[in-house]
């Protein structure tokens, strides 16, 4: 016993070291495994505070492009309403149960980064508001990410650039579905895989998000194909997808609540039993 | 409370806002940040409590990662970096540098220079290798720490010069 105590006084400085080496070690493995066990996230009361207070500085200085995109987005949306089939009586909402299936809770970009190749994004709404993980992000343009933890008011989002980010996707004009990823060389575009060999690609295709999943509704816009790869050991294309959104440039977002969402993943779940 | 303690305490909080205001935000070339904030652990004094040191790295880092969403990567560079502090001393300024009085923040000499560069080039070898986690990326691995290490120095030189205490 004596000894022990001998061996632990005399390598206490040793012993601090590799106790705290390890700690470490051990939060920095579990960030880059896949399934989510970050203990140590920007979502707490202390970092998204203070991203919060910088964010609040920094959007003085970019009102006069927040503003434009919003109006580009009523334009866009106006469209759509004046083209709807009877314009005189424009569509009341649905009071019957099960159409109103999407929910969207508005949220604003805290802190961006996208110079590693784990990215994360920091909102500022969180569980107070209804924000679940693994539930979809997306801005006027296109999709940004996927919900990753939540504290009360503040939540993590994977972005796209995100070399653990696997979302479906799918040709618009075809319909053929893929995986969309991302390699870690460029901000400005992300790879679509494993699309079959069947499916006609162009460049210049767009690429939007295929709803196979919970997450995403099907039809939000991702990208257009920038260039083709074939692989030749697998007879599946390899897409280069440049993004509609400026990934280093991010203000408002909304996040979509699925009120199907609960339900398809039960079913899932009974599935698999 | 002494002055050394306060000094330490002034240097660890006023590291870390600038490191997380400013020098987080740069992306020089899209990715290329500088650390300066590891000055912390250069600067602490060389006869200071090296427990007090090794804890105070880890708590530098574990912050750092919070802002960073980045697992433990911070706090593992700098750990590492302050376990090692002492060979590089010895390293640096030869086996008696216990003896002497080390002054870190003075005029630049050859040895106060590769002090600084060798921990530089520690700490951000471990941290790009652990925040990229993927030995089939080495190459942007070594890029990164060639030229953040760069930047980092440069201005760990320039913060030294500016909060230099002027007593002759």
């Amino acid at each position: 016993m004596q000894q022990i105590f001998n061996f632990i006084f005399k390598n206490s400085y040793r012993l601090l070291f590799l106790l705290l080496l390890v700690v470490s070690l051990v939060l920095t493995i579990q960030s880059h495994s896949f399934h989510r066990s970050k203990v140590i996230s920007s979502a707490n009361f202390l970092s998204g505070g203070v991203y919060e207070r910088i964010s609040n500085v920094n959007e003085y200085l970019s009102l006069k492009g927040q503003n434009d995109e919003l109006a580009l987005e009523n334009a866009r949306l106006k469209a759509l309403l004046f083209n709807a089939k009877d314009s005189a009586s424009l569509p009341k909402i649905d009071s019957v149960k099960g159409v109103d299936k999407i929910n969207i809770i508005v949220s604003k970009v805290i802190h961006n980064s996208y110079t590693v190749f784990e990215n994360y994004l920091t909102i500022n709404s969180g569980s107070a508001a209804g924000v679940k993980p693994d539930m979809g992000v997306v801005n006027s343009a296109g999709i940004i990410g996927i919900v990753d933890k939540t504290s009360k008011n503040y939540a993590t989002v994977i972005s796209i650039l995100n070399v653990k980010s696997q979302i479906n996707a799918k040709i618009k004009k075809s319909n053929h579905f893929g995986s969309l990823i991302w390699n870690g060389k460029s901000t400005g575009f992300v790879q679509l895989i494993d699309v079959p060999r069947l499916a006609s690609v162009r460049k210049g295709d767009t690429i939007v998000t295929g709803g196979q999943s919970v997450i995403f509704p099907p039809n939000i816009g991702i990208g257009t194909i920038d260039k083709v790869f074939t692989d030749n050991k697998t007879n599946y294309y390899t897409l280069n997808v440049k993004l509609f959104n400026d990934m280093t440039n991010l203000g408002h977002v909304y996040i979509i609540k699925s009120k199907d969402r609960e339900e398809l993943i039960k079913l899932e779940k009974k599935e698999n039993e | 409370m002494n002055s050394a303690l306060l000094v330490n305490i002034a240097r660890f909080i006023l590291l870390l806002a600038a490191q997380i205001l400013i020098f987080n935000n740069i992306n020089f070339l899209g990715y290329i940040n500088p650390y300066p904030y590891i000055l912390f652990i250069i600067l602490y004094p060389v006869n200071g409590n090296k427990y007090g040191l090794l804890a105070a790295s880890f708590f530098l880092g574990i912050i750092m990662d919070m802002f960073c969403n980045s697992g433990g990567v911070h706090a593992a560079a700098s750990v590492l970096l302050a376990y090692y502090r002492p060979y590089i001393f010895k390293f640096s300024f030869g086996l008696s540098y216990e003896y002497q009085t080390v002054r870190l923040n003075d005029v630049l000499t050859p040895e106060r220079f590769s002090f600084i560069l060798i921990a530089v080039v520690i700490h951000h070898f471990a941290l790009f290798l652990l925040e990229v986690f993927r030995i089939y990326f080495i190459g942007e691995i070594l890029l990164k720490t060639v030229l953040s290490t760069l930047f980092t120095i440069l201005l760990c030189i320039i913060i030294i010069y500016i909060i230099k205490p002027n007593k002759r």
